[in-house]
């Protein structure tokens, strides 16, 4: 399939790996954080880590977006679902997050009407369709997601929509990067730029991490050479001893982003003073709501929101995931009471949330791939 | 603000972890990282063997998606409530004697929506399904017995449709359909019509085929491009304004399942792919049969269209039904003579050895990826999701 094979080739994954590879000083340790939860895809569901070798670690960031939504919110969400004449719509990723009352899954079995979609817009095309409900959607997502959700309320002003508004959870993802930077448990070498957020932000507002905390940022593709590519430019920075902003996905991503979405962004949404996010607890400036302009689309304003904070369950360490302290399997409760099955914290729900993709694709002894693979083979 | 604790689900998953793992050593914070990532990776397959309990208190659509929440489901209520030995095997149809003869047994409800879709209709499906149930516990299908739910007002000129459907697909397959049930419910109810088969067959050959008698050094081969059916119905219902020149590639496979079984009697096990996809069946080998089982990504067939839809809604291939597919499990040192036999076959031309079962960790699955990587290919819990970005 052109687009996607030329970028999993994997003779010029093996060119790569060795190069990788000849980088290495002896001795050192290298970490380098994938910020974005589709990089940890990514990462393994190819299998990418067997192309590392063993002094190259990966540690998994923040950017999941339905990872950072913290359990009062979907509780929130759960309330507005279950006011009267409330259809709320929701893209599938957040079907199976859990709130302290089970999920949105749990409430469509229990009657409450909670529809998926694949794209705000279809939420409006229900809210034309069903004159007579209040139409609700819950926005989720970093800058990658923001715009499609300010063109929807942009739309729905300009078909004067009376039934439809948005449940604004939109996160923005410099001040989680500054906050894991400014973490004192954690020691990293670079980072793998989140790519998708960057064709709306560009490259930019990264230009601090190089300047004040001296670390590079590769700037990444979501094939998996796109990544082994951006860990080979990570690697060759610290060869050289520079610490700057790289754009390896500039197939994609313009320096300076796109500013027909920020113009959209800025123009129907703001930022809040502070949010909570799932683990991290509350950042500053860290989430974006509805502008007043726009407010009759605004859910917090149109329905009575009850705003409790849930305290993540004690056992469940989501936030040390999030920053990369632990990897997945150190969670205690990882894989025992908390799988995809019954997820206790929400990396474990969403495709690209950290423990999610360990469990389902690399619940596996690195070391004895080679024994798996190739012993016996008859 | 006030913070809440939250709610009583999470508490008793916690309680239930402790009790079953109060006495496990704690992680070795010093000691090598792959050794404790070991005795973590022991510790969940521990809990994975544990009895499945279904958590939730109202049934939801993942109960219903074939993946690890419908095996919950059926082997927490059903196989509890009515356990016996011809049960518990869990197999596409039960094997049983009548009088000097051994039959197969086997029922399937159909729930299809749209109806009618491109390359079938849930008539064909119907009869197909349940015919394929029975082929692939090596009976030779005969007779079927048909239950329809139809809705208040759904059209006679629809139900005669799929009335021709299913009467020509029973032809295509040499079967009789030979009674049948009618009930219909008031508007709202049901979702247009439901049907349910239910299947004999006949032993003609000596064999028992099942997952669990695969062994290391067996082959895995699937009969044809996966995928196919889901992806078609997916496009079909319209929601993704995506469109492919993709057929279902619903189809009878007692002809094809005949051929092989001339040619290769070292078949252990056939499986055909339905819902959750090549993916389940490769991991209920793993599970029933205790073994491991590697394949590769390279060697999947899988059509472009079927493929590059599946690249832009972010789901796997491996998982997405089919309902014409084999999969076949085969003494290693027949597998050329058990592909010459599929390929040999119309509805075979493209079958292709996946992989093999190893003396590998038992109870999984490995893929080597395209990209040269491994990864591991779990159950789904539900449908797969697409994701948002």
């Amino acid at each position: 399939m052109r687009f996607v094979d030329e970028f999993r080739d994997a003779d010029k994954a093996h060119a790569l790996s060795a190069k990788i590879a000849a980088l290495c000083e002896p001795g050192r340790q290298y970490k380098f954080m994938e910020v974005c939860g589709g990089h940890t895809h990514t990462i393994y569901k190819h299998g990418l880590e067997d192309y590392l070798p063993e002094s190259v670690q990966l540690v998994h960031g923040p950017g999941c977006p339905v990872c950072v939504i913290p359990m009062g919110r979907v509780d929130d969400a759960m309330h507005l679902a279950a006011q009267d004449d409330v259809i709320m719509t929701s893209f599938g990723d957040m079907m199976r997050v859990p709130g302290s009352r089970g999920s949105f899954f749990d409430a469509k079995a229990a009657g409450t009407d909670i529809r998926m979609v694949y794209s705000p817009l279809d939420s409006l095309k229900i809210a034309r369709n069903n004159p007579d409900k209040r139409v609700v959607f819950m926005a989720i997502g970093f800058e990658t997601t923001a715009p499609s959700t300010a063109m929807t309320i942009m739309r729905a002003a300009a078909e004067g929509l009376e039934n439809f508004s948005i449940f604004c959870n939109h996160v923005t993802i410099i001040p989680a990067i500054k906050a894991i930077l400014d973490s004192p448990d954690l020691r990293l070498d670079g980072f793998i730029g989140p790519g998708h957020v960057s064709t709306v932000i560009g490259c930019r507002p990264y230009e601090f991490i190089a300047a004040d905390y001296g670390k590079p940022v590769v700037v990444a593709g979501f094939e998996p050479l796109d990544i082994l590519q951006s860990i080979y430019m990570l690697m060759l920075q610290l060869s050289e001893g520079r610490s700057e902003i790289e754009n390896q996905y500039a197939r994609v991503v313009p320096w300076d982003g796109n500013p027909v979405a920020l113009k959209v962004i800025g123009e129907t949404m703001q930022l809040r003073p502070y949010f909570e996010w799932r683990g991290l607890g509350f950042i500053s400036h860290s989430a974006l709501s509805v502008r007043e302009q726009y407010a009759k689309f605004d859910a917090e304003l149109l329905f009575d929101v009850p705003g409790v904070r849930v305290a993540d369950p004690k056992a469940c360490q989501c936030g040390e995931v999030l920053k990369g302290v632990l990897k997945p399997w150190e969670c205690k409760v990882f894989g025992t009471a908390c799988t995809p099955e019954t997820p206790i914290g929400t990396c474990m729900v969403s495709p690209e949330g950290a423990c999610a993709a360990y469990y389902n694709y690399g619940r596996m002894n690195r070391n004895r791939v080679a024994e798996v693979t190739i012993g016996s083979r008859p | 603000m006030t913070t809440q604790k939250p709610g009583g689900w999470i508490e008793q998953a916690l309680a239930e972890h402790d009790e079953h793992h109060e006495h496990d050593e704690p992680a070795q914070r010093e000691g090598q990282v792959s050794d404790r990532e070991q005795q973590v990776l022991d510790r969940i397959d521990k809990a994975r063997r544990r009895r499945p309990k279904v958590r939730e208190e109202r049934i939801t659509m993942s109960h219903g998606a074939g993946g690890k929440a419908t095996h919950t489901l059926i082997e927490a209520v059903f196989l509890d409530a009515f356990r016996n030995p011809l049960l518990e095997p869990l197999e596409d149809a039960a094997t049983l004697q009548a009088g000097s003869a051994r039959v197969a047994l086997t029922t399937d409800s159909y729930v299809v929506s749209p109806l009618f879709f491109p390359g079938g209709d849930i008539g064909e499906l119907a009869i197909n399904g349940t015919v394929n149930d029975l082929a692939v516990s090596g009976a030779t299908p005969r007779y079927l017995s048909a239950g329809f739910i139809l809705e208040e007002g759904f059209p006679v000129a629809d139900l005669n449709r799929i009335a021709e459907s299913m009467r020509d697909a029973a032809a295509a397959a040499g079967v009789q359909i030979v009674t049948g049930d009618t009930k219909v419910v008031q508007r709202g109810k049901a979702d247009g019509c439901y049907i349910n088969t239910a299947g004999v067959g006949v032993f003609e050959r000596d064999i028992t085929l099942g997952v669990a008698h695969a062994r290391p050094g067996d082959a895995i081969i699937v009969s044809g491009p996966i995928g196919d059916h889901g992806v078609t119905i997916m496009l079909a219902r319209g929601e993704l304004d995506i469109e492919a020149d993709l057929q279902s590639d619903t189809a009878p496979l007692n002809g094809l399942v005949a051929g092989l079984l001339d040619r290769a009697p070292g078949v252990r096990a056939l499986r055909d792919a339905t819902r959750g996809g090549v993916a389940t069946i490769l991991n209920e080998i793993a599970k029933s049969a205790d073994v491991g089982v590697l394949v590769s990504e390279d060697d999947i067939p899988v059509r472009p269209e079927v493929r590059g839809a599946a690249e832009l809604l972010g789901i796997d291939p491996m998982y997405v039904a089919c309902e014409g597919r084999l999969v076949v499990v085969v003494d290693g040192d027949q597998a050329d003579e058990a592909l010459a036999a599929l390929r040999a076959h119309p509805l075979g031309t493209q079958a292709s050895v996946i992989g093999h079962v190893t003396d590998g960790p038992p109870g999984l699955v490995h893929l080597k990826t395209a990209f040269g990587g491994t990864r591991i290919v779990d159950l789904l819990v539900g449908d797969p999701l697409p994701r948002i970005c």
